[in-house]
C-alpha cells in the first residue's frame, strides 16, 4: 500500500536541482528538473558511493559528482557504457507540495 | 585585395622591381570578403589583415596608404599624389570598385552608406549602437543580404528593398530565392520585392526611404548594396580606354603599354567581374606578365556562397530556362531544402542548392571538369553517397575527387596542387594554406582540405579540428564564446535557443561552460546559475569521495598570525575535522568537514577575519611567496608584499581554469614562481613577470612575459594576462594550455607592448571584480542559506517502519 506523505514545496527545490530527505536508512535525494518533474532516488551511486544529489541535473538525469557517471531519474539505471542502478521511490506533486510514498522506506527497513 | 595577391605572385616568382604601393584607405590590404563576419562582430579587422606592416616591411615594398593618386601623366611615366610625384617604369591600375549609389535625391545624405571597406563597416557598426536603430539596406544580392544578417545580429529593426521579384536573381531561381526569403524574414528582416525607391528622406541625416508606391521605411542607416561599379575615374582622366571598366587584353595589359590594370576596377572580354576567384586569376597572370613570361586570363566559373551564419546556399554556372536544358530537382519543403542541377548535353552548366549544400563541391568540380553525368544521372542529385561507390565516407569521396578537381574556390586551388603540398612537408591545415593558399580566403572549403590532408597523410594525421564542446551543440568552444558576445546573449536559455541546442536543458559538460562564458562576457548583467555550477563551486568546499568537505581559509600572499592560527585550532576541534593539512599553496586544508556543519564554520572562520581560499574553484587559487627582503639576506624586493597585492586584487575572480600565482623575491625562486600560471621574480632592477607554465600532470616552465622596473607594471602586467586569458580561453584550458594555441607572441602584443590595451583589460578586470570580489562564505552562511540550502528537505529518520 502506498502511504503519502507531504514532505516539502515544489519550490524548496531550485529547477534542475536537488536536496535531500533524511531517513533512518541513508539520504534519499529528491530531484527537480527543469520541466518540474520531481524524482527520488537513493543519494548514493552505485559506482562509488557519490552524493547525487550534488551533481548537475540536465534533462531527466543527473552526474555524479565524484566520476561524472550519468544516471538516469527516471529508472535509476547508469546511462552509457557503465552498469549500475540506484533504488527510485513513488514520489509526485499536487497543489504545489510533493508527495513520497514511505511504504518503501518502512520495507526497506523490514527488508 | 587583388593587388595584394598580384605582389604575393610577383615576390614568389622573385621579381626585381622596386615596389611603391598607393591605397586611399589609411591602412593596408585586408580580406574584403570578411567584411560581413566583421560587422556581424564574428570576426575582427585584425583577423582579416592579409599583410601587415611587417609583411610590407620585409618585402621593401613602400607604403603610401591613405594617399589618394589624382594623376597618372603617362608621358613622364609618374604619377601625382599629395606627398609629389613617383616615377614608375610599369604601373598597375587596381582601384577596384565603389558602391553604386542609385540616382534618387537623398542619396548624399549622412547616414547614407555603402558596403565596400572597413569605413563603411565602422559607420554601420556605429548606427548599430543606437538603441532601436532603424536599417534600410538597398539591394537584396550577395553584399545586401549579408549587411542586413549582420545588422540584425547587432541588434537593429532591419528591412531590405529590393528591386527584382526575387531575392539574389543573378544566383539563385525563384523557389531558392522564396526559401532564402522566408529563412530571413523567420530571423525578423523585413524583405520587400519589387521596391522602387523614390527617395531618400531626412534633412541633415536620413529619417527614412520612399518608395513609388508611397509607402515609407524609417531608417537610421540606409545601406546602399544595388551593386558596384569598377572605379575609372582615374583611368578616364588620363585617357587609358575605358568602357564599363578599365579594358585590358589577355595578360592584363591596359591599352598603354606600360600599364597594367587588374581587379573590380577592369573589363575583360566585355566582362566585369565582382567575385575573388576571377581576380586572384588575374593576379596571377598579371605577376607572370610582368616578370616577363606570357600568361593568359582565362574566365573561371564561380561559385557563389552567402557568408551569413547559419545559411546554406550555394549557386554556381547558369540557370535560366533554355532550349536543350533540363532540370533535376529535389525538394523537402518541411526541411527547407532546395536542390536543381541544370544540364545541358549531360554535362551539369548550373547549380543551385539552398538549406544543404553538403555536396556543392561535388557538383561543382563536376560542371568545371564537364563531366559526362549519363551513368551516374538516375541518382545524381542525391549526390556522392549514392553513386554505389562507398563514398558515403567524405574520406573516400574526396579520395576519389579527380587531381583537377577544384578545392578552393575563393584562390583555384586544386586538388593536386594540395596533394603535392602535403608531399612536400605540409601535414597540416597552417602549412597547406602557406604552401597553396587554399582555404585561406573565405573558408569554406577548410573541411575538404582537411579531409584531404587526412585521407592522403592517413594516420600520421592528426585531425586539429575542434571537436564540439558536448553531444548537446555541434558548436566549439570558440563559436560559443563568438555568438554570445556577438548576438549579446545574456543566459544559459537564450545562448541553447539561438545556438540550437539539441537537448533541454544541456549537461555536466555544457552548463559550466556556458555559466563561465556568461559571466565572463556579461559581468554586470549575467545572473550566475548556481545549478549550472559544480558541487565545489556551489558549495564553497572541495568535495571528498566520502560526501565530506574540505575547508581552506585565504592566507594571504601565504602570511598568517597567531590569532588565525588559534581559530583555525579552535574550528578544527569544534567542527571533529579529522585532518588538517598543509597545502603546497602555503595554507591550512581542514579535510573531513560534514556538509551540514559547512555555514557554521565558515561564521567561526569569518569572525577571526578568516575568509575563503578558493580552493576549490575555477578561478583565483594562491599566491606563493617568499619573504624577501622584510627577513632574506638575498632578497632585492618586497616580494611577500607583492604576492598579497596581487591576491588582494584577484582574489573571487573566475577564470576558465584554476589560477596559481607565486612572487619570489630574488632568483634562488624559493617561491617556485616558474611553473605557475603567472611567476614574478624579483631582481634588482625590478621585476621578470612569465607565465604560462604548468607542474601538474604536464610540466613546463613559464615563459617570459617582460621585464618591468615598477612593482605596479608588475601587477598591472599580471592582472592584464589574466583578464585576456578569461576573455579568450576555452573552458577547463589552463593558461599552458591556452598560450600553446594563442602563441606567447600574440600575448605579448596585446598585454606587454600594446600599453592602451593593457590598461584596457585591466579596467574590465575590475568591472568584473566589482561583482566577484567577495567573500562567498560570509553570504553562504546566512539563516536564510542554512534553511533554503544546507539543511535537509524533510527529516523522516522518525517515521517508524510499519
Amino acid at each position: 500500500m502506498s502511504r503519502w506523505i507531504d514532505i516539502a514545496a515544489l519550490d524548496d527545490i531550485p529547477a534542475r536541482g536537488a536536496r535531500v530527505v533524511k531517513t533512518a536508512q541513508g539520504c534519499i535525494a529528491v530531484f527537480r528538473t527543469h520541466d518540474d518533474r520531481v524524482f527520488a532516488l537513493d543519494d548514493a551511486c552505485p559506482h562509488k558511493n557519490g552524493t547525487l544529489s550534488e551533481g548537475i541535473v540536465h534533462g531527466a538525469a543527473v552526474t555524479c559528482p565524484l566520476h561524472n557517471w550519468v544516471i538516469n531519474l527516471e529508472t535509476g539505471m547508469a546511462e552509457g557504457p557503465d552498469e549500475g542502478q540506484v533504488a527510485t521511490y513513488q514520489i509526485r506533486v499536487e497543489n504545489g507540495r510533493i508527495l513520497l510514498d514511505a511504504s518503501r522506506l518502512s520495507a526497506r527497513s523490514a527488508a | 585585395m587583388a593587388s595584394g595577391r598580384m605582389l604575393e605572385e610577383l615576390l614568389e616568382r622573385g621579381a626585381d622591381y622596386d615596389i611603391t604601393l598607393f591605397g586611399a584607405e589609411p591602412r593596408g590590404n585586408y580580406n574584403r570578403i570578411m567584411l560581413s563576419p566583421v560587422l556581424a562582430g564574428e570576426k575582427t579587422y585584425e583577423e582579416i589583415v592579409t599583410h601587415d606592416a611587417d609583411w610590407y616591411r620585409d618585402n621593401n615594398i613602400t607604403c603610401r596608404f591613405g594617399e589618394t593618386v589624382v594623376k597618372i601623366d603617362r608621358k613622364a611615366k609618374q604619377v601625382v599624389s599629395a606627398g609629389g610625384v613617383t616615377p614608375y617604369d610599369k604601373l598597375v591600375v587596381a582601384t577596384g570598385s565603389a558602391s553604386f549609389f542609385i540616382p534618387v535625391t537623398g542619396n548624399d545624405l549622412p547616414g547614407v552608406v555603402g558596403f565596400r571597406d572597413l569605413d563603411d563597416v565602422e559607420a554601420m557598426t556605429a548606427a548599430a549602437r543606437k538603441p532601436d536603430g532603424k536599417a534600410v539596406i538597398i539591394g537584396g544580392g550577395l553584399l545586401g543580404l549579408e549587411a542586413a544578417a549582420a545588422l540584425k545580429l547587432q541588434g537593429m529593426d532591419v528591412t531590405v528593398l529590393h528591386l527584382m521579384d526575387h531575392l539574389m536573381e543573378r544566383q539563385l531561381d525563384p523557389a531558392a530565392g522564396y526559401l532564402l526569403q522566408k529563412e530571413l524574414e523567420s530571423r525578423g528582416i523585413n524583405v520587400i520585392c519589387n521596391a522602387h525607391t523614390k527617395a531618400i528622406l531626412g534633412h541633415d541625416h536620413v529619417d527614412a526611404v520612399l518608395l513609388e508606391d508611397g509607402t515609407i521605411h524609417p531608417a537610421d542607416l540606409v545601406v546602399m548594396a544595388a551593386g558596384i561599379r569598377p572605379e575609372t575615374r582615374l583611368a578616364v582622366d588620363s585617357g587609358l580606354h575605358v568602357e564599363r571598366g578599365i579594358v585590358v587584353d589577355d595578360s592584363m595589359h591596359t591599352s598603354d603599354p606600360h600599364i597594367f590594370a587588374l581587379g573590380e576596377c577592369v573589363e575583360h572580354d566585355s566582362v566585369v567581374y565582382g567575385l575573388v576567384a576571377p581576380l586572384f586569376d588575374m593576379a596571377k597572370v598579371l605577376a607572370r606578365t610582368l616578370t616577363g613570361e606570357t600568361a593568359a586570363f582565362i574566365p573561371p566559373a564561380v561559385a557563389t556562397r552567402l557568408k551569413v551564419t547559419g545559411v546554406e546556399l550555394f549557386s554556381a554556372g547558369e540557370f535560366d530556362e533554355d532550349d536543350g536544358r533540363e532540370d533535376i530537382v529535389f525538394r523537402d519543403p518541411a526541411r527547407g531544402i532546395y536542390k536543381r542541377l541544370v544540364l545541358e548535353d549531360n554535362r551539369i552548366v548550373g547549380i543551385v542548392m539552398y538549406g544543404d549544400t553538403a555536396d556543392a563541391t561535388w557538383f561543382f568540380g563536376k560542371l568545371t571538369m564537364a563531366e559526362d553525368i549519363g551513368p551516374i544521372r538516375e541518382t545524381l542529385i542525391f549526390g556522392p553517397a549514392y553513386q554505389g561507390d562507398g563514398l558515403a565516407d567524405p574520406l573516400a569521396a574526396v579520395a576519389a575527387m579527380p587531381a583537377e578537381a577544384e578545392i578552393c574556390g575563393c584562390n583555384g586551388v586544386c586538388k593536386g596542387t594540395i596533394v603535392e603540398a602535403i608531399a612536400d612537408g605540409a601535414d597540416d591545415l597552417g602549412k597547406v594554406r602557406a604552401a597553396t593558399k587554399a582555404s585561406a580566403s573565405c573558408g569554406n572549403c577548410t573541411g575538404l582540405v582537411e579531409q584531404l590532408l587526412a585521407s592522403t597523410l592517413g594516420d600520421d594525421f592528426e585531425a586539429p579540428t575542434e571537436q564540439p564542446v558536448c553531444g548537446c551543440t555541434d558548436l566549439t568552444h570558440d563559436d560559443l564564446r563568438r555568438i554570445i558576445k556577438a548576438r549579446a546573449l545574456k543566459s544559459i536559455p537564450a545562448v541553447m535557443q539561438e545556438a540550437g541546442w539539441k537537448t533541454s536543458c544541456g549537461c555536466h559538460v555544457c552548463r559550466p561552460a556556458l555559466n563561465y562564458y556568461l559571466i565572463a562576457e556579461w559581468p554586470l548583467e549575467y545572473r550566475d546559475d548556481q545549478q549550472s555550477r559544480f558541487v565545489n563551486e556551489r558549495n564553497h568546499a572541495n568535495i571528498q569521495k566520502d560526501g565530506t568537505y574540505s575547508v581552506v581559509p585565504r592566507m594571504w600572499g601565504g602570511i598568517t598570525t597567531p590569532q588565525e592560527l588559534r581559530a583555525i585550532a579552535d574550528a578544527a576541534e569544534k567542527y571533529n575535522v579529522p585532518t588538517v593539512h598543509v597545502t603546497g599553496g602555503q595554507r591550512i586544508d581542514l579535510l573531513g568537514v560534514k556538509r551540514e556543519d559547512l555555514p557554521d564554520i565558515w561564521a567561526d572562520l569569518n569572525a577571526a577575519g578568516l575568509v575563503s581560499g578558493h580552493a576549490y574553484s575555477k578561478g583565483l587559487r594562491t599566491v606563493k611567496t617568499c619573504v624577501g627582503t622584510d627577513h632574506c639576506r638575498f632578497g632585492t624586493q618586497d616580494s611577500t608584499g607583492l604576492g598579497i597585492k596581487l591576491e588582494k586584487i584577484l582574489w573571487g575572480s573566475w577564470t576558465p581554469h584554476k589560477v596559481k600565482l607565486a612572487v619570489s623575491g630574488c632568483p634562488r625562486n624559493c617561491a617556485e614562481a616558474t611553473c605557475k600560471d603567472v611567476g614574478v621574480i624579483c631582481v634588482d632592477s625590478g621585476y621578470e613577470v612569465s607565465a604560462a607554465g604548468a607542474a601538474g600532470m604536464e610540466l613546463k616552465e613559464t615563459e617570459p612575459l617582460a621585464k618591468v622596473a615598477t612593482e605596479q607594471e608588475a601587477i598591472d602586467l599580471t592582472v592584464a594576462f589574466i583578464q585576456l586569458y578569461r576573455e579568450n580561453a576555452r573552458y577547463l584550458d589552463r593558461p599552458y594550455k591556452w598560450v600553446a594555441r594563442v602563441g606567447m607572441d600574440w600575448v605579448r602584443a596585446q598585454v606587454v607592448e600594446d600599453t592602451d590595451n593593457r590598461a584596457a583589460l585591466c579596467a574590465r578586470f575590475e568591472v568584473s571584480q566589482s561583482v566577484y570580489r567577495k567573500d562567498p562564505w560570509a553570504e553562504q552562511a546566512t539563516d536564510e542559506h542554512k534553511q533554503n540550502k544546507w539543511s535537509p528537505l524533510a527529516d523522516l529518520t522518525l517515521e517508524a517502519a510499519e
